[in-house]
């Protein structure tokens, strides 16, 4: 009630400053009457009624100030004043306005990416119950078939629970096949997701009957309009799938592309046909690790008694299982990230980059709060009179704080359009071919909330420093001395605001270059092969219907006819090419071994199968023994070649040729040659242990075929093509160059160093800007004294070290700590770049240059205009 | 705590001088309390305007623009129903208030 009548008084403002006019002249009317009554003389009556009142304007304001709803009139016209504040100095207000753009944008997109890949990562109903369940251990996120069905059926916290995994196979329809990636999922797991198909059905838990009992297959939207127009009739119809028929049943809702983040299927089919498509069951495996299980939390059940539950029953697992699951626990994270082996990277990554933009945005408040303090104090004088007849504290305060939320707001509205447009470019970006992998960044009311509640933070600093000021202002000592004597014992807050800058830029700019530098030396790494002048061709035998074992024919049949081809120097292949995303590792126990748990293990080494002849396709070195050759077969002894740090961890400085060791899968190897050290899963890894096995004795289906040649890669790439396509048309091959092929594991070291680049650029822009502003205030404010200086007989060198000195000190002290503190982040970034490490004489050099040049570039225009004092014309102007 | 009060009772000294006076604009409100109070207690015209205004937005008090007995036109100001109730909690809480003084005093 009492609201509404504060809200209607704000519509009639005018009449109520008049109603209150008119009262308080009554007032004093009557005053007035009465003293001439008692007898003073006009003017005395007059005075005195006017004295007893005090000033009339100032309480007229604080009538009307009574009501809490005229605040917001009060606030409009100050936002007005403002906005033609700002409009007056158009550069300053620019400058302004772009600058927190620039740091309000950077923070838009970080936390954008942030919210749609790792805060709420699926788009489904109720996703924020959905969580990964992954091991213990981090690292090791899969789950066995069989471990999923036990945590399935014997938990009680869980209303639901999934499992897919990821897979690529050969679709063909009408006979064409074409590689394509899809998830093999449980039957349940359309329904736990809460999903419609947009056309058709899906399959569910009563379609399957044991394996291969469902040959159904849903498409997703993007594949169903890609290869088949779009058309409703595919419902119903047969498409093969590894040269298995599957009936397509349903198409998944348009916005719906599977539970992970980054990996967009083209199709599902159930996880009970996977003998037909992969020829290799693990549906049985307990051992055999490799689907992505999420669960629904149900309602009333927190996520720690769901973990506590799950680990309940994995210790029940190992109990009944001690070979297989021994050690098995679980973990709860949130989905979409392949389990969580992209969990830890990329939220640290993520979380630094945003710590990162929010150190930008801060520099770009201190950077305005110094401009806005500046500004201020240049006012001292208008702003004393206005305090001195009777504006109140507040109320000025008040007008000088609004025109940072305004300035800060249309900072944030720049930004966040700027950060929007970028997002889209992001999310339109496909970063490999050879993966269906998407980044897709849509911005949520999260994301322009937290850009909201950045710019009015944002306007904190540069409202509250002059508020401090105008706080402290003594209107009588302002006025007299005309403002400048305050401002240079007042300084040192902006000073220190500044020096933190610089330093924030120095190390921004520190770990961007170090980022560089890893980059390009992890680009001439030893990798234990040279990727240079080699053209792979991979493909998977089963999508044209192979097994394992019929494989090795066709596999001859390839290298036998690749090696015709006019050119090469060396061909070879290898199940799967190291360094490309996938390769399984299988622990190694001693000869003679019985009890093969997990306790017994020597290490854990990654495995291959090759041909001979790729050892010297790749260029890995083979240090001691042999190579394999093809009559290392199935009726001879197996044998095996390691790599030197499985030869140190098992066997230490004897030398390991003729000696023998065992594998998970319980047979015996000889090792008959040893080969150089490589890097297998990343190129920041430790060394590791590798096994070759050769494929007549390994079989595998997996084939990546690989040829040398001096001659143009995509010339070979054609020929190659061409040749393999002889050996069976149905088995469809990816040819591309092994050093495009290795683009994937550059990807994060390239991505941070040019995130670190941009985020570095900008700090160093605001630095330029904060250094320029303070050289050039405390030059305009010394005008006089360095004139008067230079008329007294002083040096150039003499003006410049007074008039430049402190923002010197400033940049210098702020490299510095910078620098310092770049050093010591870089520990960090060695985790994501490899080989990146501060000790290193050009990136010393080079953030001493950059800062350097920054220094000069800020300093040049004032330095000059110190150079150019001159006396006459100062005398004239006062 | 001691800033409230002190706001407190000059509310309770309008609500007071209305409930007793009936209706009255501020000019006579500080001349009636000036004189009540022996010339003990000024009101400064300074506090009562914002003062008035705020108890009419919260409804305690009223207005009405009308004509002083020297024919001038003048702002009265009249109790509510509202104000009626906020002057009996007022009284009491002062009430509690001298009390408690005076306790302090007797023992001091």
């Amino acid at each position: 009630m009492s609201l509404l009548r504060r809200l209607s008084n704000l519509v009639t403002r005018r009449k109520l400053d008049r109603e209150i006019d008119a009262e308080l002249r009554s007032h004093i009317e009557m005053r007035i009457e009465d003293n001439l009554a008692a007898g003073m003389s006009k003017e005395a009556a007059h005075r005195d009624a006017m004295l007893r009142f005090g000033n009339r304007a100032l309480m007229k304001e604080r009538v009307t100030s009574a009501d809490a709803a005229l605040m917001f009139d009060g606030i409009a016209r100050d936002t007005r004043y403002a906005i033609r504040r700002s409009f007056r100095s158009p550069a300053f207000a620019l400058t302004a306005i772009v600058t927190l753009a620039f740091g309000i944008g950077a923070n838009v997109v970080a936390f954008g990416v942030l919210n749609s890949l790792i805060l709420h990562p699926l788009n489904v109903a109720e996703s924020n119950r959905l969580f990964s369940v992954v091991q213990k251990q981090h690292g090791n996120d899969s789950q066995s078939y069989p471990d999923y069905l036990d945590f399935r059926s014997r938990n009680n916290t869980f209303s639901d629970m999934v499992a897919y995994k990821l897979y690529d196979a050969a679709l063909s329809i009408r006979g064409v096949p074409k590689k394509s990636w899809f998830y093999e999922v449980s039957g349940n797991y359309f329904r736990m997701l809460g999903l419609r198909p947009q056309l058709g059905r899906f399959f569910d838990l009563n379609d399957e009957h044991g394996p291969n009992s469902a040959p159904y297959v849903v498409l997703s939207d993007s594949f169903w309009h890609d290869r088949f127009a779009g058309d409703p009739r595919v419902l119903g119809t047969t498409v093969d799938i590894n040269k298995h028929p599957f009936t397509v049943i349903g198409v998944a809702p348009k916005d719906f592309h599977g539970t992970e983040v980054f990996f967009w299927p083209d199709f599902w089919v159930p996880m009970v046909n996977e003998q037909q498509i992969n020829g290799y069951d693990y549906l049985s495996q307990r051992r055999s690790h490799g689907l992505w299980v999420i669960g629904k939390v149900r309602d009333g059940a927190t996520v720690s008694q769901a973990a506590d539950n799950l680990n309940a029953i994995s210790a029940q697992l190992a109990k009944e299982y001690p070979d297989e699951d021994e050690g098995l626990g679980a973990r709860l994270v949130k989905p979409g990230l392949m389990g969580d082996s992209l969990g830890d990277p990329a939220r640290a990554f993520m979380t630094g980059i945003l710590l990162l933009a929010l150190l930008v945005l801060v520099a770009a408040c201190a950077n305005l709060a110094g401009i806005f303090a500046a500004r201020v104090a240049d006012r001292s004088r208008e702003l004393a009179v206005r305090l001195a007849i009777g504006s109140s504290r507040w109320h000025v305060l008040r007008q000088v704080a609004m025109e940072a939320v305004v300035i800060s707001l249309a900072g944030g509205i720049l930004g966040t359009l700027f950060a929007t447009a970028l997002l889209s470019v992001f999310s339109r970006w496909q970063p490999f071919d050879q993966f269906p992998i998407h980044v897709t960044v849509v911005p949520d009311w999260r994301v322009y909330g937290v850009a909201l509640l950045l710019s009015l933070a944002s306007s904190i600093l540069p409202g509250l420093l002059p508020a401090r000021q105008i706080w402290q202002t003594d209107a009588m000592q302002a006025m007299k001395s005309g403002g400048v004597g305050a401002v240079f014992r007042r300084a040192t807050l902006r000073d220190i605001l500044l020096a933190t800058q610089i330093a924030l830029c120095a190390l921004l700019l520190t770990a961007a270059l170090v980022a560089f530098r890893g980059m390009q030396r992890s680009l001439h790494a030893p990798l234990g092969f040279q990727p240079d002048g080699v053209v792979s061709a991979e493909t998977d035998l089963h999508m044209a219907g192979y097994t394992d074992q019929s494989s090795l024919v066709v596999q001859k049949r390839m290298l036998e006819q690749a090696s015709h081809i006019p050119g090469l120097t060396a061909v070879g292949s290898i199940n799967e090419l190291p360094l490309n995303t996938g390769g399984s590792g299988s622990p190694v126990y001693r000869k003679g071994t019985t009890d093969f748990r997990s306790s017994n293990t020597v290490q854990v080494a990654k495995y291959y199968s090759i041909s001979p002849g790729y050892l010297r396709a790749a260029e890995t070195r083979l240090l001691r023994g042999r190579d394999f050759s093809w009559h290392d077969d199935a009726t001879t002894t197996k044998v095996a070649l390691v790599n030197a740090t499985f030869a140190r961890v098992m066997f230490g400085d004897v030398l390991p040729i003729g000696r023998h060791f065992m594998t998970g899968g319980k047979s015996l190897y000889e090792i008959v040659g040893i080969v150089e050290d490589g890097k297998y899963d990343s190129l920041t890894e430790s060394p590791q242990a590798a096994m070759f096995f050769p494929l007549a004795q390994n079989a595998d289906s997996d084939t990546t075929v690989i040829v040398r040649s001096a001659l143009p890669p995509a010339e070979v790439a054609r020929a190659l093509s061409r040749t393999l396509a002889n050996v069976d048309p149905d088995l469809p091959f990816t040819v591309r160059s092994w050093p495009d092929e290795l683009g994937v594991m550059y990807f994060p070291a390239r991505v941070a160093t040019v995130s670190l680049g941009v985020m570095g650029m900008l700090a160093a822009m605001l630095a330029v800007t904060g250094i320029f502003g303070l050289a050039a205030y405390s030059i305009s404010k010394r005008w006089k004294e360095l004139g008067i200086r230079v008329s007294l007989g002083a040096q150039r060198a003499q003006l410049m070290r007074s008039a430049l000195g402190r923002p010197l000190a400033i940049l210098m002290t702020g490299s510095a700590a910078g620098l310092l503190a770049g050093v010591l982040a870089s520990r960090l970034l060695a985790q994501i770049v490899y080989q990146a490490t501060p000790r290193d004489p050009l990136v010393l050099c080079g953030v001493l240059l950059t800062m350097a040049l920054l220094g000069l570039l800020a300093t040049w225009i004032p330095a000059r205009r110190v150079l150019a004092v001159d006396p006459a014309q100062l005398l004239r102007d006062e | 705590m001691a800033r409230n009060d002190l706001q407190g009772s000059l509310d309770l000294l309008v609500l007071k001088t209305l409930s007793q006076i009936g209706s009255l604009h501020g000019y006579g409100i500080v001349l009636h309390i000036q004189r009540a109070s022996d010339e003990l207690l000024n009101v400064e015209e300074g506090s009562l305007y914002p003062a008035l205004h705020r108890m009419e937005q919260s409804g305690w008090i009223r207005s009405d623009w009308a004509l002083t007995e020297t024919n001038r036109k003048a702002k009265y100001y009249k109790l509510t129903p509202a104000g009626r109730k906020e002057l009996e909690q007022a009284e009491k809480s002062f009430e509690k208030l001298v009390k408690g003084i005076r306790a302090i005093f007797r023992y001091a």
